[in-house]
């Protein structure tokens, strides 16, 4: 790829640009300057490398010496050792948590081992900045292929052959999608880019159009090639500035190169695409909404049908594909439909990129072909539970998703089989919970973030969330009561039943899981007034244990409220109705004098 | 046209292609409940958000249920309207909306006409198994329209009306979630806002959240006050329509019993706005007729089309958003302050009285009636050419409060000399009307010959642009009529654009004119009701003995002692206006 001997990659998502990658950058480059290393050395800040648990990561090429947990301190010694001197810094290195070995190549640590990156290709492997590093590796080769040897009809073909379904969470078939906006008669189509990622914790999208963004517009590209269109637009939510950036510095280069524009690649096809920027409202994902946002209307769903596909963006014919769907576009044209349909289940092909969060070891951005199973993503990727505890469940597809049990740890992940277990694809999201989560507390967590994105057009779910979430915490108050339990469930299935998008018909699925997984919990809530995990602070005691007491008064000093009594020597006391459970004593018992009852 | 066939509560039923459920079954004579959704057939008018999901029914092989308001029947689809789960559903969605609305309705202006309350009764509510947060808003009071959004249920009529019929663009849903509610942009108060006032907002609001300012206790005052002499007067549209507020068909004139309950309510004198109708046309009729004679004479100056100035709602709407060709519409008054403008300078006169002894009181179709008799240019020193006026709502309710079994009044005859009114002054309360009297007469005038035959059918109907062209002794008159601001919209733009070749336009801002106003009896949605009593006005022009406004002897003799001539210097101070630059 360069003419340099070796390439620092520096791992440049916003993960580790929050680590300083950036102050490490600088560093190198000044370094380089400084020891004469101009002709030798390139630095290269690529996309997301999805281990952001070990962040800031650099990588060594040639020889792929994958360093971790890099501060720009170390910058010295990786140039003069290890570029220099040809020496491996092994305190930069990855340690095999089972093994303590280090390991220098990631291709044999777990968190990749299982991996298999479609979408996520070139994420960590070029310079997003730099359109020849993706032209270099098989970038716009794709589109090339199309314009030159494919009629749309093929290309369209080819998409629906591969199996390829909407990565955005509907699952909805994609070539199918494009088949249908093609044949819609239309003197203006528009192809659109859903980039509005809005699920806590999800950085899929993200990742992509700020490690690879040529992809993306490749795929659009090809989209507009075959549904007939010469008009893109990227609705993109601002919060995104570093994604923004990317993206815009790769339309330019596009236009620049001809990829965008008028005649593209000699052929009789001209497309642009242009940016749109959204103000982060969740509601906006769903395909409706974004499009009213795109035309400057409230961001709020209208049913379908008509769907975009005939009656979209200003009323015209209109194909609205989610980031990672048009990342997978370009591999699926130069690899061939076969072989992307040979990857995955029987009903959903190819990969899924998921965000590993909450109590695991390895937290981060992963991508493997469907079909992997939960364990194999949460214990082998993912490292296992963090500080040793106990897997409780396992929340996919975002806060519109469902928990699931250790009895699915083995369930192949694919669209059909997340539905049926009660749960969903969703955009990827991948939250780990252990057995210090409350599933009460969980799911009204979960229905505090839609609750507060519902865009408050229909009833149910303006209403009903609000309804559900006031049940949850008076559960989680202690002030539960025996019907409630049952007034969830049907509350919860008439938001579903009637309302008007897949916000509101997903949004009670935390709580319908957890009621249906972890019934005990809410029985403990609501019989015994007692919260299992400990997490409800009304239903939580703290109190001393008089045998264990020394007197040492180090909890009666750093209580906030004065709630605790004691002399020096003597055993202490907690004053129960002071006491504002902040756990502040039992963290700063010595002893374990302080227990939570 | 290709047909489906399909099957509601196992009935057979064949639409065509692009019915909706709710219309299919509607067709069956199935009725599934709706809230937020209302059609005006025939008017172009139509809200179906799909927001409030109470018509949700169960579609065999779907998955959840489908909103029968916006769901195309397609064929071979097996509708259940009324299994449990879609019943429950219903139900619960309903009590949904009860717990976040006040349960203050024994006290609500709206009660006994509010949709929510009839389908709460209509569902058989009778608990609300959901309670919570209820959602709190600031009441919002502005000269013609109050909004008490505490009772909003989000059905977004109003936002419909006030968007894409009226286009003044004031209503929109503003936050999110729960908190959601309309509101004008930055939730500004209205009074800040460039809302006309039209109140079609509150004519559609199946809840108390919008409605008009009420001034009962007011008039009420005065009619109880011994130093104060108090005239009333009653627009054209509101004997069309009264007699819905108390159980009466839709269409019935009651102008006899509406003169008897005034007068039985205690006011002093009875007269008619349709007097002042006869007396716009006077004035209007000869400003057209100097334009054109300009026109013709090659006076490049002139503004050619005129257009009509009655609606106090309109007249807002182009200061806001068409100042520009602010030089445009007649001067003239409208009807109400032409009449408070007589009453309290010729009438006063007459009896001898200080025009503040004087108080005038409308009752108008209208809400923003409220806020023309407001208006700085319509009062002398500080004391307002007319001092109230109220809906026709709200004088049902001054009925019914002061005891008047209205049914089984007598008919009687309005005071004069401001009583007396020809058919052209009545026909104002329709679309239409004003440009078909100001025919009537400026064809005599310019003719000089009289008119064979006073109905001009050509210039009725309910579309919402009309145009026709009229023969004014070989003259080709081209009139164009819109009625709902998005139409007159239309117009303005053409205008704006050079490209109209109307000579004169008449608009009102509601659907249908006045017969519509945002102060007239519910319609809910039917526009049936708007049609007979459109009807009902014409009925009326057609009994009339007199036709023409200038043959109202009461007019000709208001000209010969007090007035002159039409556009005369004192016509001029009493009976015309000027426009502002609102934008």
């Amino acid at each position: 790829m360069s003419e340099y001997n070796t390439q620092i990659l520096i791992c440049g998502g916003t993960g580790c640009q929050a680590s300083e990658s950036e102050e490490i950058g600088k560093s190198f480059r000044e370094l380089i300057g400084e020891l004469g290393l101009e002709d030798e050395v390139q630095v290269v800040v690529t996309g997301c490398f999805g281990f952001c648990e070990k962040g800031p990561i650099v990588k060594m090429m040639p020889d792929k010496t994958f360093y971790v947990h890099v501060t720009p301190a170390d910058t010295e010694e990786i140039l003069k050792e290890h570029v220099v001197k040809g020496r491996q810094i092994e305190r930069l290195l990855y340690k095999d948590p089972k093994t303590k070995q280090p390991v220098s190549d990631s291709q044999h640590m777990d968190f990749y081992k299982k991996q298999l990156r479609i979408a996520l290709r070139n994420c960590g492997f070029i310079d997003p900045e730099n359109i020849d590093e993706y032209i270099a590796r098989d970038g716009y080769m794709a589109l090339g292929k199309c314009l030159s040897e494919m009629t749309p009809e093929q290309v369209i073909e080819e998409v629906k052959k591969s199996g390829l379904r909407g990565r955005g969470g509907g699952g909805f078939p994609t070539g199918l999608k494009w088949e249908i906006t093609a044949k819609v008669p239309g003197d203006k189509k528009y192809v659109v880019c859903n980039a509005d990622e809005g699920d806590p914790g999800a950085f899929m999208d993200r990742s992509i159009l700020e490690g690879d963004p040529h992809s993306v517009i490749e795929a659009m590209a090809i989209n507009a090639y075959c549904t007939g269109s010469d008009h893109g637009l990227v609705y993109i939510r601002a919060e995104y500035p570093l994604a923004v950036a990317r993206l815009k510095t790769a339309l330019k280069q596009a236009r620049e190169y001809g990829l965008l524009g008028k005649g593209i690649l000699g052929a009789d096809f001209n497309f642009d695409i242009e940016i749109r920027y959204g103000a982060g409202a969740f509601v906006c994902g769903e395909e409706t909404a974004l499009i009213h946002s795109m035309e400057g209307l409230r961001g709020e769903p209208t049913f379908k049908p008509p769907f975009p596909s005939e009656h979209g963006y200003y009323g015209k014919p209109t194909n609205v594909n989610n980031v990672e769907t048009y990342a997978n576009i370009p591999v699926i044209i130069n690899k061939g439909a076969d072989w992307f349909a040979s990857i995955g289940t029987e009903k959903s092909k190819g990969t899924k990129v998921f965000a590993l969060a909450g109590a695991i070891n390895n937290v981060g951005l992963i991508e493997v072909p469907m079909g992997t199973t939960l364990r194999e993503v949460i214990y082998d990727i993912g490292g296992g539970i963090k500080g040793g505890k106990q897997f409780k469940a396992v929340q996919t597809g975002g806060p519109s998703g469902g928990m699931l049990t250790s009895e699915f740890l083995d369930t192949p992940i694919d669209y059909d089989n997340l539905l049926a277990a009660g749960s969903m694809m969703g955009s990827g999201g991948m939250i780990v919970l252990d057995e210090s989560d409350c599933m009460v507390a969980m799911a009204k967590f979960y229905l505090e973030f839609t609750l507060e994105e519902s865009c408050g057009k229909c009833s149910p779910c303006r209403i009903g969330n609000k309804r559900l979430y006031e049940i949850l915490e008076k559960i989680t108050e202690g002030k539960g009561e025996d019907a409630d339990i049952e007034r969830l469930k049907i509350l919860s299935h008439v938001i579903k039943d009637t309302s008007l998008c897949g916000l509101g018909q997903t949004s009670p699925n935390p709580v319908l899981s957890s009621i249906n997984y972890f019934i005990n919990e809410y029985d403990a809530h609501v019989k015994d007034h007692r919260c299992p995990a400990g997490q409800c602070k009304a239903l939580l005691r703290y109190e001393v244990v008089e045998d264990k007491c020394t007197g040492c008064t180090l909890c009666f000093r750093n209580c906030p409220v004065g709630a605790i009594t004691g002399e020096r020597r003597a055993v202490h006391y907690i004053d129960q109705s002071l006491c504002i459970k902040c756990g502040v004593c039992f963290d700063k018992c010595k002893f374990d004098a302080i227990v939570m009852v | 046209m290709e047909m489906i066939n399909l099957k509601i509560d196992n009935k057979p039923v064949v639409v065509k292609k692009g019915t909706t459920i709710l219309e299919a079954a509607k067709s069956i004579g199935i009725h599934i409940p709706t809230l937020c959704y209302m059609k005006l057939d025939d008017l172009n008018i139509e809200n179906k958000p799909g927001g409030c999901r109470i018509c949700v029914v169960e579609v065999k092989g779907r998955k959840n249920l489908a909103p029968a308001c916006c769901t195309e029947a397609t064929d071979g689809m097996e509708i259940s309207s009324h299994t449990i789960r879609a019943i429950n559903a219903r139900r619960t969605v309903m009590e949904l909306i009860l717990s976040d609305h006040p349960s203050d309705c024994l006290v609500c202006p709206k009660s006994g006409k509010c949709d929510l309350q009839d389908l709460a009764q209509d569902l058989g509510i009778r608990e609300i198994h959901y309670k919570g947060e209820q959602s709190v808003y600031r009441e919002d009071t502005s000269p013609a329209i109050i909004r008490e959004i505490n009772k909003c249920i989000l059905c977004r009529r109003c936002e419909m009306m006030c968007n894409e019929v009226q286009t003044v663009g004031v209503l929109s849903a503003i936050n999110r979630g729960f908190y959601a509610v309309v509101a004008p942009a930055f939730e500004m108060n209205l009074d800040h806002s460039v809302c006309t006032y039209c109140g079609q907002c509150v004519a559609v609001c199946p809840t108390g959240a919008l409605t008009e300012v009420d001034q009962t206790a007011a008039v009420v005052r005065a009619l109880y006050d011994p130093s104060k002499t108090v005239v009333v007067q009653t627009a054209p549209a509101v004997r069309a329509a009264l007699g819905e507020e108390f159980g009466m068909e839709p269409g019935t004139l009651v102008t006899g019993k509406l003169v008897a309950a005034l007068r039985r309510l205690g006011f002093d004198h009875v007269f008619d706005t349709d007097f002042a109708a006869d007396l716009t046309i006077m004035e209007e009729g000869a400003e057209i007729l100097n334009r054109l004679k300009r026109h013709l004479e090659g006076d490049k100056t002139v503004k050619l089309p005129i257009l009509t100035s009655c609606c106090p709602a309109w007249v807002k709407f182009f200061e806001h958003q068409f100042p520009d060709l602010k030089e445009i519409p007649s001067t003239a008054r409208s009807p109400q302050q032409m009449f408070g403008s007589i009453a309290k300078s010729y009438f006063a006169e007459k009896l001898n009285k200080k025009r503040e002894d004087l108080v005038v009181v409308s009752i108008m179709p209208c809400v923003a009636k409220k806020y023309e008799c407001g208006r700085d240019e319509f009062s002398v020193n500080g004391n307002p050419d007319v001092d109230y006026a109220i809906t026709t709502r709200e004088l049902a309710s001054l009925i019914k409060i002061s005891n008047i079994s209205f049914s089984s009044l007598p008919n009687e005859e309005f005071d004069q000399p401001l009583g007396e009114s020809s058919g052209a002054g009545v026909i104002f309360g329709t679309t239409g009307g004003v440009i078909e009297a100001a025919v009537r007469t400026a064809y005599e005038v310019y003719t000089g010959k009289e008119l064979s035959k006073v109905d001009f059918h050509e210039l009725r109907g309910m579309d919402g642009i009309r145009r026709a062209t009229i023969d004014f002794g070989g003259l080709p008159l081209n009139i164009g009529i819109a009625h709902g601001l998005g139409n007159a919209r239309t117009l303005l733009e053409e205008i704006r654009a050079g490209k109209s070749e109307y000579h004169a336009i008449e608009i009102m801002s509601c659907p249908g004119g006045c017969i519509g106003g945002g102060g007239q009896p519910y319609h809910h949605g039917n526009a049936d009701i708007l049609k007979k009593r459109q009807m009902a006005i014409y009925r009326e022009d057609s009994n009339k003995a007199i036709r023409k406004s200038h043959e109202n002897p009461y007019i000709i003799s208001l000209y010969r002692e007090y007035l002159g001539e039409p556009m005369s210097h004192k016509a001029h101070e009493l009976l015309h206006t000027k426009y502002f630059d609102r934008s």
